[in-house]
């Protein structure tokens, strides 16, 4: 081994501390960057990756088997423009029940497809889990459909002979081409008996682009078969729109998250590696002055540098793909486009992005010192320059507090790139959290606007009510005023409201909207965005895609037009937060706006501590003669798609936080080596452990508190940016009120947390510092 | 005799596998007295002398400071003892260049929880004492060696400590620097009684300040004698 190499390894295994810093500095940052850009990737157009991943069917189409053959079918494969072509697969189109909690859950309309595998040239499915079919008893149902443990059974009470099958997977198509796969022979017998038998081709063309070209595709298709063969058809433009409706409110948070961590991590790179490289001058001046080039110098602690680095990126990259895999798999979730992984060139170019940094980081101190004189280096490198940021130093150091606190607020100030550094990874970290919180808070108000109908603990309509829900119907015109009064003379009311649904369409637009009119509606259950609850008949509010979709603003007229083409003017009064569905065509009034609107339901709130059984048992002596029946609504329950963004947010949270908190571990770490020997002197001086631990927490305690007032704000303004273009992308407008989710106390314990991380991150450093014993910090180099 | 200040019965200290730094070391010094060790590279001075700071533990043997079993303290009483009875004086001196003189001399004393102004104004009347009083707002860098070596005796004695130790008080500095902290070492003993401790190679400094020379040889002690003609 050359005198060099002697070095090197020497460098490393002496300078353990260093080392160990280095290689879990690389580490943390490899992890980080590795899981944010495994989902910022996911993130950039998901469907359009698995689209392409899965051969996804660019057209399905189902097919009349009794006009034409399995044969004649496959022969569309022919047709101009086809490119590839999977099928044809028997479909049934059946209703099966499953038990998920126990209790019968029935899926009608369940389309079943006979496929003898996954693959194939055209929609490769994606299984998700189990395995495929592999026999008559066995079916594999689409992750979108339902939730049972695999080896549960799915019956067909319609089909001939109520057969039973074994779940024995999951699966996933991008394009939705089937809920459930069997065995090809098996299909056909899971239909209503009777059913005609039914085809399902999967095509894909040379042009798609369009809807124009895809018309033309189709036409090429159904061209070769006889008239009327084709029962159904359905495009990826479709999937592609719903998908992309689906994806595009989340990007925005997941890349605020990205971005904060892939910075973060580079922020503890270049700071404790340059740190590491800094501390190592005395050295790099003692194998100058015994003879050492500058290049071999530059050499040798580039590669101390880099030995430890390379064993952190390797970890940090199988660190990432564990941390990535339950956060993607929550992006699956809210994306709802299939499985994602991190992909291989991630583990491939990130770990190599990192060690390039490191070797930048690296090279430019080490030029610096290799191009110092060996007296220099040796000067500058015993410790900090004693002449930096005296005066700060001297100022903190005399504030009235405890000499050990004045002395851990005055060294900040000594190493202003390195703690500048901190503080700027600690700002985003305390921004993570904020932000966290406040899309949390958020996403739940939101959610609760979203689902407004449920802050209803009761509800009256027609019929009788059983496990499914409502029987549905009309209410009697005549009996409404009665149901009506019946609910306010019920003790335990707190209020209610009378709901008729209707259709109705806006004079000069193609759109049918969804109006829902009120009676005894004196507030809105909605969340209003803008505007404000109407006051009469002629008033109404409108969610944002209407507003955006027809053209009109709040304080504009419209004229509604109801099925039996009678007309009223009405001025819009408010912008309402509504279910996103229909893109928004909803109108929101009074049941007097057009005539003959009378309630479906009657949605009732309760006063607190009524006991609801007995409530609904008076309410329903009391209506029971008008048709109708008062039952409980089920509590609100938590959107899968909104726990999966909040685990998500936590998730990236506590990445940035870690990374964070590992840097200004680190930080610290070599701080205390860097001034060991002014450690011991204070030691000597009559420091105590406890004053030690003191001195080496409030150093980290200013940044961490400039750090909290810096973040806090920063995260909220993050936040007040991010969730409209979310809401944006979905469509909606978000209520002021659902974005203001920060107060004083919110925001004081927040800027806490960025306070918190820092005095945490420097526990274990402080605590070595306490236990260190004098002598040896006095005579440590 | 006067009461005993320092007793060290049968101190062994081994590093590692290594053979003893100090090897069975039995020594009293009694309050009043100025004792120099002398002895080579790698016979035990320093060793010697963190263990009666309470900087390091024995591996074997009791050490007693002003009747405290020093060798029994955890680092949080070994603190607050060193700051409150013993004074240290460095051959580099330690002193941290971000303070200015005055407040490096207040340190001690404002680690034991004296006031600002209380500290302050000690440190103040301790430069004086010693002559540097001129450069209290300076910062060490600025000093000459002697200078700082008295600014870091002044700091040693800001707490009035029983005891004075001093790890080649001389070492770092020319002869004219040497001879004033000597002259500073000589006046402190005789006009004050402090009790001191002094590594040193300085057989000069030695005779001319101690009242008494112990000389390790090999982690043992090889001589100890009365310095002829010494006296308070």
């Amino acid at each position: 081994m050359s005198g060099l190499g002697r070095v090197v390894r020497a460098g490393v295994a002496r300078r353990r501390t260093a080392a160990v810093i280095t290689c879990l500095s690389t580490l943390a940052a490899t992890a980080a960057a590795v899981a944010a850009t495994a989902l910022l990737i996911a993130s950039d157009q998901p469907f359009e990756h698995a689209f392409a991943a899965q051969n996804g069917a660019e057209l399905t189409a189902t097919f009349d088997g009794t006009r034409a053959g399995a044969a004649r079918l496959a022969d569309t494969a022919h047709a101009n423009g086809v490119t590839s072509t999977a099928g044809p697969f028997p479909v049934a189109t059946t209703t099966a029940v499953v038990q998920p909690d126990g209790v019968d859950a029935t899926l009608p309309g369940l389309s079943v497809v006979g496929r003898a595998d996954a693959g194939g040239p055209v929609d490769d499915v994606t299984l998700v889990s189990g395995h495929w079919v592999t026999g008559p008893g066995q079916i594999v149902l689409s992750t979108d459909i339902v939730a049972v443990p695999l080896g549960s059974t799915v019956r067909f009470p319609d089909a001939p002979g109520t057969p039973a099958l074994t779940v024995v997977g999951y699966a996933q198509s991008i394009t939705k081409s089937a809920d459930a796969w069997v065995e090809p022979s098996r299909a056909f017998a899971l239909g209503d008996a009777g059913t005609p038998p039914v085809y399902q081709m999967l095509y894909r063309f040379a042009q798609a682009r369009t809807d124009g070209q895809m018309l033309a595709d189709q036409a090429a298709v159904i061209g070769l078969l006889p008239k009327g063969t084709l029962v159904g058809t359905s495009s990826y433009l479709g999937a592609k729109q719903t998908a992309q409706h689906n994806i595009a409110p989340f990007v925005p948070f997941i890349v605020a998250f990205g971005i904060l961590a892939l910075a973060t991590g580079i922020l503890i790179i270049t700071n404790v590696i340059s740190g590491a490289v800094g501390a190592a001058l005395f050295k790099i001046g003692v194998l100058k002055a015994l003879g050492a080039a500058p290049a071999q110098v530059v050499r040798a602690y580039c590669l101390i540098a880099l030995l430890p680095s390379v064993v952190g990126v390797v970890l940090g990259a199988v660190l990432g793909n564990v941390i990535a895999n339950p956060e993607l798999h929550n992006a699956e979730v809210a994306y709802g486009t299939g499985t994602l992984s991190v992909p291989v060139w991630t583990d491939i170019a990130i770990p190599a992005a990192v060690l390039a940094l490191v070797a930048v980081c690296t090279v430019i101190p080490a030029l610096r010192a290799g191009r110092m004189s060996a007296t220099a280096a040796l000067a500058v490198g015993r410790a900090p320059r004693p002449g930096r940021a005296r005066f700060a130093r001297r100022l903190l150091a005399g504030l009235p507090v405890p000499q050990s606190v004045g002395l851990g607020l005055g060294t900040p100030p000594t190493r202003p790139a390195r703690y500048l550094s901190i503080t700027a990874a600690l700002i985003f970290g305390t921004m993570a959290l904020t932000f966290a919180f406040g899309l949390g808070s958020s996403l739940s108000d939101v959610d609760r606007g979203l689902h407004y109908w449920e802050s209803a603990q009761v509800t009256v309509a027609s019929g009788q009510f059983s496990a499914g829900g409502k029987d549905g119907g009309e209410i009697s015109a005549d009996d409404d005023a009665s149901i009506e009064a019946a609910i306010a003379r019920q003790s335990g009311t707190a209020g209610y409201y009378g709901l008729a649904r209707d259709e109705v369409s806006v004079l000069g637009s193609a759109d049918a909207l969804n109006a829902s009119f009120y009676t005894a509606a004196g507030t809105s259950p909605y969340q209003i965005i803008a505007g404000r609850w109407y006051s009469g008949p002629d008033q109404v509010l409108v969610p944002t895609g209407f507003l955006d979709s027809t053209g009109t603003r709040i304080g504009d007229s419209v004229t509604l037009v109801d099925g039996n083409g009678d007309r009223v003017s009405v001025r819009i009064v408010g912008e309402v937060l509504d279910t996103l569905s229909d893109d928004g065509m909803d109108v929101v009034g009074d049941a007097a706006t057009l005539p003959g609107e009378t309630p479906d339901e009657f949605d009732v709130t309760l006063e607190p501590g009524v006991d609801v059984t007995s409530y609904l048992q008076s309410l329903n002596n009391a209506v029971s003669g008008y048709g109708v029946s008062a039952y409980a609504d089920q509590p609100p329950g938590y959107d899968q798609t909104i726990l999966a963004v909040d685990a998500l947010a936590a998730a990236l949270t506590l990445l940035v936080v870690v990374t964070a908190g590992l840097g200004v571990f680190n930080t610290v770490m070599l701080e205390l080596r860097d001034r060991i020997r002014e450690l011991g002197i204070y030691k000597a001086l009559g420091m105590t452990p406890k004053q030690t631990m003191a001195m080496v927490l409030t150093s980290t305690l200013a940044v961490g508190v400039i750090a909290g007032a810096i973040g806090v704000p920063a995260g909220i303004a993050l936040h007040d940016y991010v969730i409209p273009v979310m809401g944006h992308a979905a469509g909606t407008g978000i209520p002021r009120a659902d974005v203001a989710v920060y107060h004083g106390l919110e925001e004081v314990l927040l800027a806490l947390g960025g306070t918190a991380i820092a005095v945490l991150a420097a526990l274990v450093p402080a605590g070595w510092a306490a236990r260190l014993r004098t002598a040896t910090a006095l005579r440590t180099e | 005799m006067n009461d005993p200040v320092v007793e060290l019965a049968a101190v062994t200290r081994t590093y590692d596998a290594g053979p003893p730094a100090l090897d069975a070391v039995t020594l009293t010094i009694a309050e009043g007295e100025a004792v120099a060790v002398l002895g080579p590279s790698g016979s035990g001075k320093s060793t010697l002398l963190n263990l009666v700071a309470g900087l390091d533990r024995p591996t074997a043997g009791t050490v007693t400071v002003a009747g405290i079993r020093v060798d029994e303290l955890g680092e949080a009483r070994s603190a607050r003892f060193r700051r409150a009875r013993i004074g240290l004086v460095f051959q580099f001196f330690h002193l941290l260049d971000e303070l200015t003189v005055l407040e490096n001399t207040a340190l001690p004393a404002r680690l034991a929880g004296v006031s600002r102004g209380a500290a302050l104004s000690r440190a103040e009347a301790l430069l004086d004492r010693l002559g540097v009083a001129r450069h209290a707002r300076a910062h060490p860098s600025r000093l000459s060696g002697g200078e700082r070596q008295r600014v870091a005796v002044a700091r040693a004695l800001i707490n009035r400590p029983a005891l004075l130790l001093a790890d080649e008080p001389t070492g770092a500095l020319d002869t004219a620097s040497g001879q004033d902290v000597k002259a500073l070492l000589q006046e402190l003993h005789r006009g004050e009684g402090q009790t001191i401790i002094m590594v040193t190679h300085d057989l000069d400094l030695a005779q001319s300040c101690a009242t008494r020379i112990v000389r390790l040889v090999d982690g043992r002690v090889a001589e100890d004698a009365p310095v002829p003609g010494a006296a308070r």
